[in-house]
């Protein structure tokens, strides 16, 4: 059992003038898994290569289990990774590679063979352990890499993207099976993905990266229910969130957002309600974000009508999204199949004003 | 759908048959020239073109196999240790140095890497005639005429540069993935190098013996410039002996010729398989 602690961190490459992460801190407490999301180049594996010992950090400290790992080489450090090409050795059979970090650690003969059948077991490889990396399947050779990290039983997991190559089918069946070996091992690990559902599965904590700057650290209810700033709110969530500009207005105690064609009643009293700072003047600039499921095409007592025309209709099986233009912008609404309207009709959609998140218009972060 | 499946126009296989046939032609008619000398009666090259012998005798290699020297001893079989461990020396010499500075070249950050790649490439276009005197002089000096490491040193020292380059272009198409991967085994770096890397590259290391095996093997300039003593003769030379400028025999030049190019052919057989991915293997980014 040991946390991964990231104090301090910077990572500048050599050649280039903006540090890649400025300055970065993450604890990950022992046995969670650490889910690291964020867009394309915002230095997801850069932070797990500077974990992982292959990358140098410019400043700042790495702990593992209380140890200052920063200046020990990789293999020093009990940490496995995986990575998306698997990288297995391709001129070893199955069983060499699982045992090859073993040999090397020059663990007696009978412990290896244990080890890695047992590993093999684990992960229903027993009857490919004879061949080589070529003669098997892409989600047996993720197999096996997961199966090279096991056998050493780390103190830390990392794991760059590992599901990315596999279809979708492959793919989430290899993480429930990455899932369910956490809940066996219940080593600290820290997983890179592109994949939402990834993230939001596998995660005890979710940590949100944009330009090398955390965006927001929480459970994956917290990050999608409560999304620290609109980037947080727009990345996560498929199709992704709604936002229109509007204006806070506060008519005595009661505030609203008033945008083109609409006007949204704030500050309710239901837990997790924005709590509005006070309007400096009368009015402020926001913006009010809907997720595409929180739009409905029939409405309840309270809810605000948007109306707006629909421009494109995308049909996902039981569900459908609708592509509205409205007076304030494009709207995004995901409903059931059934009932859908077409193309070219003009619909009103309606909304739980208690379900709208509030961001503020110039710092984007929520109110 | 009606998809027929049509093959190549007839007319344009044809055409491309014939004209792979004729280049083949032009390669091999010289080939077999000397192959119907060699086993042609007489020590005159014949004026006619024909690739058929008119007679056929063994009577050349008989020569060739069991002429002796001063001290009674045969020969073809001196001269032909003498360019087998050339040749061996040379591959081993060669390939060790080269692989080892490749793969330094293709993966460590170090002053000098490009100047030194550089270099490399500009000393493959000085023609070898070129250098003839300066080695000698250097030779001369180090007291290596005359000797087996001195023609192996030569031989070694041009054929470096083109098996780095080659080796390097391979490396660098080895994905790094699996260095790291090693590294995080715990593999010091030359354990990589020994378990990962070369196993890895077969193909390329192949070819790069090969190349200078026959560097080696083949060369004739240098070997005649700096064996002087007839004992120290490889097969190139030992061959061009029997064609002088007062007597010569070409029926003996040529038995000679088509004996001494028989190790290269079936290292080229058994390496054949390796060699195709080898050559394209550096070419292509992987
Ligand atoms: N060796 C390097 N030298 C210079 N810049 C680099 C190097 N490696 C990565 N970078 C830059 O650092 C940034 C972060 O890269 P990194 O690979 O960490 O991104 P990532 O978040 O993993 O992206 P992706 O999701 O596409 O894998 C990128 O802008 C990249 O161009
Ligand atoms: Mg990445």
């Amino acid at each position: 059992m040991s946390e991964l602690e990231l104090v301090g961190i910077r990572k500048l490459y050599e050649g280039v003038s903006r540090p890649v992460i400025p300055d970065l801190a993450l604890t990950i407490p022992s046995g969670q898994m650490a889910v690291l999301v964020g867009p394309s180049g915002c230095g997801k594996s850069t932070t797990l290569r500077m974990v992982a010992g292959l990358e140098e950090p410019t400043a700042g400290t790495i702990k593992i289990g209380k140890r200052d790992v920063t200046n020990l080489p990789p293999a020093e450090r009990d940490i496995a990774m995986v990575v998306q090409s698997y990288a297995l050795y391709p001129h070893m059979t199955v069983f060499e590679n699982m045992a090859f970090g073993l040999r090397i650690k020059h663990l007696p003969e009978a412990e290896i063979r244990k080890r890695v059948t047992a590993a093999a077991d684990n992960l229903g490889l027993t009857q490919y352990l004879e061949r080589q990396p070529k003669a098997l399947s892409g989600g047996q050779r993720q197999r096996v890499a997961i199966g090279r990290a096991l056998v050493r039983a780390p103190k830390v997991f990392l794991f760059d993207e590992p599901l990315s190559n596999l279809d979708a089918k492959l793919r989430s069946d290899m993480r429930r099976e990455i899932a369910r070996i956490h809940q066996q091992s219940k080593t600290t690990s820290m997983y890179v993905t592109h994949d939402q559902i990834e993230a939001m599965t596998l995660a005890d904590m979710i940590v949100v990266l944009k330009d090398g700057v955390i965006q927001q650290i929480g459970t994956p209810v917290d990050i999608y229910e409560r999304p620290a700033n609109r980037f947080v709110a727009g990345f996560f969530g498929t199709p992704s969130m709604n936002f229109l500009s509007a204006d806070l207005t506060a008519t005595g105690e009661r505030q609203s957002a008033r945008g083109a064609g609409f006007e949204i009643p704030l500050g309710h009293k239901f837990s997790g309600a924005p709590t509005l700072r006070p309007a400096k003047e009368s009015v402020d600039r926001i913006v009010v974000g809907i997720r595409p499921e929180r739009l409905s095409l029939v409405g309840n007592a309270d809810d605000v009508a948007l109306s707006g025309s629909v421009a494109m209709r995308e049909v996902l099986g039981a569900e459908v999204v609708l592509h509205l233009e409205s007076a304030a912008g494009p709207l995004t609404v995901r409903t059931d199949a059934g009932s859908a309207p077409r193309p070219g009709d003009t619909v009103q959609v309606w909304l739980d004003p208690k379900m709208v998140h509030v961001f503020d218009g110039a710092t984007e972060l929520r109110l | 759908m009606s998809t027929t499946r049509r093959g190549p126009n007839p007319a344009l296989l044809v055409l491309t048959y014939v004209g792979l046939i004729v280049l083949c032609g032009i390669v091999l008619y010289p080939v077999m020239l000397v192959c119907k000398k060699a086993f042609e009666p007489g020590s005159q090259f014949a004026l006619s073109a024909s690739p058929v012998p008119t007679a056929v005798t063994l009577d050349h290699f008989r020569e060739l196999f069991t002429t002796r020297g001063g001290g009674g001893e045969l020969l073809f079989l001196r001269h032909a240790a003498n360019s087998i461990v050339v040749a061996l020396l040379t591959t081993v010499v060669g390939v060790s140095l080269s692989c080892t500075a490749a793969y330094a070249l293709s993966r460590f950050k170090f002053p000098g890497r490009k100047t030194g790649l550089t270099m490399f490439l500009v000393v493959q276009m000085f023609p070898a005639t070129l250098l003839l005197l300066p080695l000698y002089v250097i030779l001369n000096k180090l007291g290596l005429l005359n000797s087996i490491a001195g023609l192996v040193l030569v031989y070694s020292t041009t054929a470096i540069p083109f098996c780095v380059w080659t080796l390097k272009g391979y490396f660098d198409s080895l994905p790094r993935e699996l260095e790291e991967a090693a590294r995080i085994d715990g593999a010091s770096p030359w354990m990589i190098f020994r378990k990962i890397i070369l196993p890895l590259s077969r193909p390329a290391l192949s070819v790069t013996a090969l190349f200078s095996f026959m560097t080696a093997w083949n060369e004739f300039i240098m070997a005649s410039t700096f064996m002087t003593n007839q004992t120290k003769y490889t097969l190139p030379v030992l061959i061009q002996s029997s064609v002088t400028e007062f007597s010569a025999d070409w029926g003996l030049f040529a038995a000679g010729a088509v004996v001494t190019s028989v190790p290269v052919m079936i290292a080229f057989y058994v390496l054949q398989k390796y060699l195709v991915g080898g050559l394209t293997a550096g070419a292509v980014k992987g």
